[in-house]
């Protein structure tokens, strides 16, 4: 077998491979290239983005569990000015390929102001648009949870945009597909998913909630599963490319999600427990692939 | 910051529930007195923070409580084994502002970091003053080590079974030119108003990440936004709102 093929097109840009750091995990990139030269990746999703600065929820936002985290950040973010005139020049020094921004929003309004400013970055090569957040009142997954009210957001912002726009769904609905295909229908480029599953812990010691907002998202290896399920109802019910995310961790967990129907698959916690882990799985994917006999990773997309 | 292995040297017990673990592998990351390191536990999904007690040459000395499953699964290892840690994390103390006569405050589990501070303090020719403060006897830890480095030590216990009765603020000395403290946040913020210098206070949080990428152990102080485990642990005393 010759040498493996690991380029995949997402919306109409080339990635090297299909390797996404999530939003939230990855800071503004600039955190990991002092750790690796981080342009080994396809891209990755910066920090959640809203219009206004946001300091996010209480403190304790982080609880453990098997095989996985809860957690309830709630959007911290300096704002989207700051980030074009602050975070945006420092990703530039350390990252030359096509970035995603990640937007979120507590108004229809906001995300269509947050989206155009971004729009304009030369480096943003999508936006993932998060109608998803599950740690934010009032805002965030309760566009996510309806179809009329995702597709208004995506008409929003599809309406004073010129990039692909890719909407981030929440696993937390009975019909995830009804809301995917609601958003295509609204002129989506793309769909990611899956978001954090909304969970919670309680200390035995204490006998209150771990965390302070009380619940959060679940999310780590644990969460695989449904992220494999998901992928495929959505894949199999759209005609646009999805972004496949939710505990991956190994190259075979990309190649899995693929499958599945994924173009291009988001690494999320994973990144918190090891630093290195989605550059060890870049690394990792021609092993794989060699191993279970693909050449080119486009093919197997939807295969299953 | 670095990914290392460590080979653990010793695990002992110095209380019911305190462990000292000596480990063994490349520190140099870890530049400074007040850092932490990030523990990767076979079977438990996020890593362990445990302060920096003492880091000379190879060998890295932690001290820990056992309060979960995960400290009492480290509680069980034993000399041979290897651990995952993330080393030289954290914004440590700053020894440049201490003065002649620095004053030490700590409580609990949050006396280990003064540790390291103290050496080097003692090393640049300072005169230390320690406060280790304990609920009861039976807690008490590191008393020995401090006085060992020729620190002037005083215990006290909230019980009175062990050296001055009551709180580390009942046993503060006149005359001090700074001071470093770190425990539980009540006894923090007794410090706080207590004190009659500068000083610098260090902070605990449950962390995602432990490096700067999860924002999940975020706080607001007087000049901003910062990051427990990345501007933090240490703050100095006059960035710090208790409102957090």
């Amino acid at each position: 077998m010759g040498q493996v093929n690991t380029k995949v097109t997402l919306c109409g840009i080339e990635m090297d491979n299909p390797i996404i750091p999530a939003s939230g995990t990855f800071g503004y990139g600039y955190e990991f290239a002092e750790l690796y030269d981080i342009n080994c990746l396809g891209s990755f999703s910066f920090k959640g983005t809203t219009k206004d600065p946001r300091f996010g929820n209480p403190t304790p936002r982080i609880a453990e569990c098997q095989s996985g985290m809860i957690n309830a950040v709630g959007l911290q973010n300096p704002g989207v000015e700051k980030v074009i005139s602050e975070e945006l020049p420092k990703l530039a020094k350390c990252f030359d390929k096509p970035v995603m921004a990640n937007v979120s929003g507590f108004a229809i309004e906001d995300y269509a102001y947050t989206c155009e400013k971004l729009d304009k970055e030369p480096q943003v090569g999508w936006l993932e648009v998060n109608v998803s957040c599950p740690n934010v009142h009032g805002g965030g997954m309760s566009f996510g949870t309806q179809p009329e009210a995702a597709a208004e957001v995506t008409r929003a912002v599809k309406a004073v945009t010129t990039k692909p726009v890719i909407i981030k769904l929440s696993p937390n609905v009975t019909d995830i597909v009804s809301i995917a295909k609601a958003c295509e229908e609204a002129g989506a480029d793309g769909i990611s998913l899956i978001n954090t599953l909304l969970g919670m812990r309680i200390d035995l010691r204490t006998k209150k909630p771990v965390i302070a907002n009380k619940m959060g998202g679940f999310s780590g290896a644990a969460i695989f599963p449904v992220a494999v399920r998901m992928v495929y109802q959505v894949a199999h019910a759209v005609s646009i490319p999805v972004v496949g995310m939710g505990g991956v961790t190994t190259a075979e967990d990309v190649i899995e999600l693929m499958l599945a129907g994924a173009t291009a698959v988001e690494v999320g916690a994973a990144n918190l427990v090891n630093p290195f882990a989605s550059r060890d799985i870049v690394n990792d994917l021609p092993r794989v692939m060699e191993k279970y006999g693909i050449q080119n990773l486009t093919d197997i997309i939807g295969q299953a | 910051m670095k990914q290392e292995i460590f080979e653990i040297k010793s695990n002992v017990a110095l209380t019911a529930t305190v462990y000292k673990m000596v480990l063994v592998g490349d520190t140099s990351a870890i530049t400074g007195p007040g850092q932490f390191v990030n523990i990767l536990l076979e079977g438990f999904y996020l890593r362990r923070p445990i302060s920096v007690n003492d880091c000379v040459e190879d060998e890295l000395t932690i001290i820990y409580k056992a309060v979960g499953k995960g400290t009492e699964a480290m509680a069980r290892m034993t000399a041979g084994q290897t651990l995952d840690v993330l080393t030289g994390l954290g914004n440590g103390y700053d020894l440049s502002l201490a003065g002649d006569k620095p004053l030490l405050i700590g409580g609990g589990v949050g006396v280990p970091p003064l540790y390291m501070l103290a050496r080097q303090l003692r090393e640049e020719g300072k005169d230390v003053f320690v406060i280790l403060g304990f609920n009861t006897k039976d807690e008490v830890f590191c008393e020995e080590d401090f006085k060992a480095l020729g620190c002037e030590v005083t215990v006290t216990t909230v019980d009175g079974s062990y050296g001055v009765k009551g709180f580390v603020t009942n046993a503060l000395p006149e005359n001090y030119t700074y001071f470093y403290t770190c425990g539980p946040e009540p006894m923090l913020k007794a410090v706080y108003k207590a004190t009659a210098t500068s000083g610098q206070f260090s902070f605990e949080e449950r962390m995602g990440c432990g490096f700067g990428a999860c924002m999940g152990c975020s706080c607001k102080t007087v000049t901003g936004n910062k990051r427990i485990c990345k501007e933090g642990p240490v703050l100095v005393k006059e960035d710090i709102l208790w409102d957090k």
